[in-house]
């Protein structure tokens, strides 16, 4: 096994439309990599909210909004926009271009196993605020859910 | 209506003076009304050369930009000159004046006699060589007529040159901009605006011009039109030409003064007039564009109202008031660039200090200039929100000494409504028409004003260039009694305009995708709430002749389907009416279980719906299905609900089933505000619940009543009766009416029993089943055009838009493990 993270080429650029995501499998990694028009960025597909798939999300400048409950996730800094007084964030990823293939870099196994889950290195390691389980959803929840 | 009121001429009542007004612009009329405020002595005659009654010309620069239309912006209705008994001439020019008979000749040969005459004749574009004009493809900026022609000309990816960087050029040049021309502003000074920027200011405005997109060049002065008989391009003295399509030139006006020179009064750059607007003959009276008061010819629109106070004032017998000039005040329309600037901002004048701010990465400059402690000019670029306060400091000569440490910042205000309780009564609100805020809370109790509309009709406050709507709509709050905030409610911050305007944008611009609209009309990048808003707008007006954008489509519109918790996907297929047969059943059961469909279930909608559903399994389910899609994930036409009618049921007195197949049938796979249930029922015991659905149609003994704006879900509402008709297919019709009229009417996620609610269904039946033929006629051809062009979007399964549109993609190159 290499010991440095590995660039994994994932998609032809072609295969993600502007200003739209898609999600790539990796085992047991989803990620969404999506189309900036000027550049492709990645992060997880899973929405720290309630698992939403953010590459279905609707694309807001360089953000993206995820499809399920609305929150919105910063698709540069991972960090979770909406709603404001969360910690939560997304992993992201490094992405290059390299003949017409997007590549993104995979950070190493021991890496990967040192993110514990639900933990933001990015925010010093602060473990993500726990939600507190709700009955139903509420309005706010409601209001950008489609059909 | 012109032409045929002159035999009473010279023979009216003899009681009566008789005063001609020659414009019919906003300087004319607004001094007419002011006159009859005075007095109903005149009878009035007006003539006006343009065949449009008055309107607002300041504005015609948001009619170009497409943000308002031509009938937006009317000021005076023919009703108002008919109840004001005027007599109004329009498309006639008044060629020759006779001071000494007190006539006026007309281009049409009559003979108009006066007692009094009051020249408004306004000014004209300064065209600084006449070969310009002579080649077709140039422009001037000034009329209504020349912004229909401009609208006609303009055409995306066509090159305009405007010709002149001030306030009107610049205008002109955005507007071009919005309509998808590829614009260039010349201008012959070293900044734009000279006359009313600084360098510093002037720097400011060009890089927010350009960041727009409209090309700036400056010091560049132009000799020469391009063209042999057509402009095709614009030459300068100071180096290479440019290439252009067409061209506007807006460098400047000129006060149309023939008139005066006709009847030998003192006429320099334009007509002199003293302080109290007489000219140098006694029975003639100037005002507006066309006069010069102390040296001074005025341009912009304030002063030509405090002239027309005054001169109502002095030829109805009541001299006294005197004019004494005009604080220039000018303010950029320019939605997006904020420019204003009033009095002398120079600071080089002895005894001046300059107080400035500026922040580049905002784009905001404040400079103002202070002369023995009072204010003696401003300038503000990227904020121009504290203009009031600086032109009530300019008017008032108010001494700022003790203020100095807050000139630009003034200690913030807690309360809002403070900031108006606390301006003086007789601070000016709205500076175009000289309204102050004791003249509003005075029509507020006198007049009973509740609303902004109720507030224009009655004082006129903000009907000018209407910057200070805000602070009328502030002062209504904070006094009238019963404050009734206009419901105009913008569609999101990415896109600050309210539905029915952006519509209105949409069909006037022809913008024809959703990133054009938020490029030009919004922040460039949109959200999850206007893009899909903006994506049913471009399918509802322009019918498929649009750029479909599925990256501003919610998920459930990329996949035609709607998406679950777990992110899987439920299907729906369409079973009109409910009907369906055992083979669809068989073809059902055996898609559920070729792909472990984990959930079957019958909905309320009598329907199939299938959960569970993995992205990538969408277009093999559709084709094993062989049904067409059920529109259960999108703002668009559900079902329609049925009973069994006339068929089988023994209570039944109409064909339920049949007609709510055919309704199904004929609105289907259409996209609509919100989702749209409907509902028929073959008696009045409503087993389909028709009351309850967005539409629905009651069989009842030999008619059917169609009602609307039912529903039962996060709302329950029992519809309104629209309409009873005697046959199916009226009641079909009345149905697809209403349905289309909610179409174009509706806001973006706004279901039909709170657009009843919010229009009354008086207003919808006048607008729909009562209305004339011709209206009812179009609301159908334009559904059955979208009609004819929508599709069964299912279809996209063989043939998808996008080759990974349902496609779960895998890692080339996959990682090791």
């Amino acid at each position: 096994m290499n010991d440095k993270p590995k660039w994994i080429r994932t998609a032809r650029c072609e295969d993600i439309p502007l200003r739209e995501g898609r999600s790539v499998r990796f085992g047991e990694r989803e990620i969404a990599i999506f189309n900036l028009g000027d550049r492709f960025v990645a992060i997880s597909n899973r929405c720290p909210h309630r698992d939403g798939p953010l590459s279905e999300g609707i694309v807001s400048g360089n953000t993206v909004v995820c499809p399920l409950h609305a929150w919105k996730v910063g698709l540069d800094t991972g960090d979770v926009e909406r709603p404001a007084d969360t910690l939560a964030c997304v992993e992201t990823f490094r992405v290059r271009v390299e003949a017409g293939f997007i590549l993104v870099e995979m950070p190493l196994e021991g890496a990967e196993k040192k993110q514990a889950p639900g933990i933001c290195i990015e925010h010093g390691g602060l473990p993500v605020v726990p939600k507190p389980p709700r009955m139903g959803i509420d309005d706010s929840d409601i209001r950008n859910i489609r059909a | 209506m012109n032409g045929s009121n002159e035999q009473s001429n010279g023979n009216g009542n003899a009681n009566r003076e008789r005063l001609v007004v020659v414009g019919n612009g906003m300087a004319g009329v607004a001094c007419v009304e002011q006159i009859l405020k005075h007095s109903k002595k005149f009878e009035i005659t007006i003539f006006g050369d343009e065949t449009h009654v008055n309107y607002n010309r300041i504005l015609l620069s948001s009619v170009l930009a497409g943000e308002k239309s031509a009938d937006d912006i009317v000021l005076n209705s023919l009703e108002w000159y008919e109840q004001n008994g005027i007599r109004l001439r329009l498309g006639v020019r008044v060629t020759g004046v006779d001071p000494a008979q007190k006539t006026v000749t007309v281009d049409d040969g009559s003979v108009t006699a006066f007692d009094k005459l009051l020249l408004a004749t306004g000014s004209s574009p300064l065209i600084p060589s006449l070969d310009w004009v002579q080649k077709e493809g140039v422009y001037v900026f000034r009329s209504i007529d020349d912004t229909r022609a401009l609208l006609e000309r303009a055409r995306p990816g066509t090159k305009a040159v405007v010709i002149g960087g001030g306030l009107l050029g610049l205008e002109a040049a955005r507007g071009l901009q919005v309509q998808g021309c590829d614009v260039t502003v010349v201008h012959l000074m070293d900044r734009l605006m000279e006359r009313q920027l600084d360098p510093t200011g002037g720097g400011y405005l060009k890089a927010k011009m350009e960041c727009m997109g409209v090309k700036v060049l400056l010091n560049k002065s132009t000799t020469e039109i391009l063209g042999n008989g057509k402009a095709e391009g614009v030459a300068f003295k100071e180096g290479p030409s440019i290439e252009a399509d067409f061209v506007v030139v807006a460098a400047g006006i000129r006060p149309n003064t023939e008139l005066g020179r006709k009847a030998s009064l003192q006429v320099n750059r334009g007509i002199v007039v003293n302080d109290h607007m007489e000219t140098s003959h006694p029975d003639i009276f100037a005002v507006g564009e066309c006069v010069e008061h102390k040296g001074i010819c005025y341009g912009l629109v304030a002063p030509l109202f405090e002239q027309g106070k005054v001169l109502a004032a002095t030829i109805t017998g009541n001299k006294g008031p005197t004019y004494e000039g005009t604080v220039l005040a000018a303010k950029l329309k320019i939605m997006g660039v904020d420019v204003f600037s009033a009095g002398d901002f120079n600071d080089k004048a002895p005894g001046t200090d300059a107080v400035r701010y500026e922040d580049a990465a905002l784009g905001i400059y404040k400079k103002i200039t202070i002369r023995d402690g009072k204010l003696a000019g401003v300038i503000l670029v990227g904020d121009t929100s504290d203009s009031h306060r600086y032109m009530d400091w300019l008017r008032a000569g108010t001494d700022l000494t003790a203020m100095r440490k807050q000139l630009l910042f003034p200690s913030p205000v807690a309360d809002a409504g403070l900031d108006t309780a606390q301006m003086p009564d007789h601070e000016t609100v709205c500076g175009c028409l000289g309204v102050s805020k004791g003249a509003i809370i005075q029509a507020i109790h006198k007049k009973g004003v509740n609303t902004l509309a109720q507030l224009k009709e009655c004082t006129r406050a903000s009907t000018g260039c209407g910057s200070c709507t805000e602070l009328c709509q502030q002062l209504l709050k904070a006094v009238a009694p019963e404050f009734q905030e206009e419901t105009r409610k913008t569609l999101c911050k990415c896109v600050p305009f309210a539905e029915d305007n952006l519509r209105e944008i949409l069909r006037s611009q022809k913008l024809r995708s959703v990133q054009e609209v938020l490029d030009i009309y919004g922040n460039g990048t949109g959200c999850e709430v206007c893009k899909p808003a903006l994506s049913y707008m471009m399918d509802m007006i322009w019918c498929g002749d649009h750029e479909e954008d599925r990256s501003a489509r919610f998920v459930n519109d990329r996949v035609h389907a709607n998406i679950q918790k777990d992110g899987t996907f439920s299907v729906v297929p369409r079973i009109r009416g409910g009907v369906t047969s055992p083979a669809e059943l068989r073809r059902i059961a055996d898609v559920a279980d070729k792909y472990n469909v984990p959930m079957v279930k019958i909905t309320g909608s009598q329907r199939i719906d299938l959960l569970g559903v993995r992205k990538s399994d969408l277009p093999k389910i559709w084709a094993d299905l062989g049904m067409p899609s059920g529109q259960a994930y999108t703002k668009g036409v559900r079902m329609v609900k049925t009973c069994v009618g006339t068929e089988f049921c023994r209570f039944g007195v109409q064909d339920s089933t049949s007609a709510g197949i055919e309704l199904e049938r004929r609105l289907e796979n259409l996209f609509t505000p919100h989702k749209v249930k409907m509902g028929a029922v073959g008696c009045p015991r409503n087993c389909a619940e028709a009351t309850v659905k967005d539409i629905g149609i009651i069989g009842q003994e030999g008619s059917w009543q169609v009602v609307v704006g039912g529903a039962a879900g996060k709302s329950v509402r029992k519809a309104d009766l629209l309409v009873t008709v005697a046959s199916t297919e009226e009641a079909l019709s009345a149905a697809e009416i209403f349905f289309q009229y909610y179409r174009e009417n509706a806001n973006y996620l706004e279901r039909t029993y709170g657009f009843l609610e919010r229009l009354g269904i008086e207003k919808v039946r006048k607008e729909t089943v009562y209305a004339p033929e011709p209206v009812r006629q179009g609301l159908l051809d334009r559904l059955h055009k979208s009609k004819a062009l929508a599709q069964d979007a299912w279809l996209e399964g063989e043939t998808p838009r996008h080759p990974t549109q349902f496609i779960q993609i895998e890692p080339i190159e996959r990682i090791p493990l």
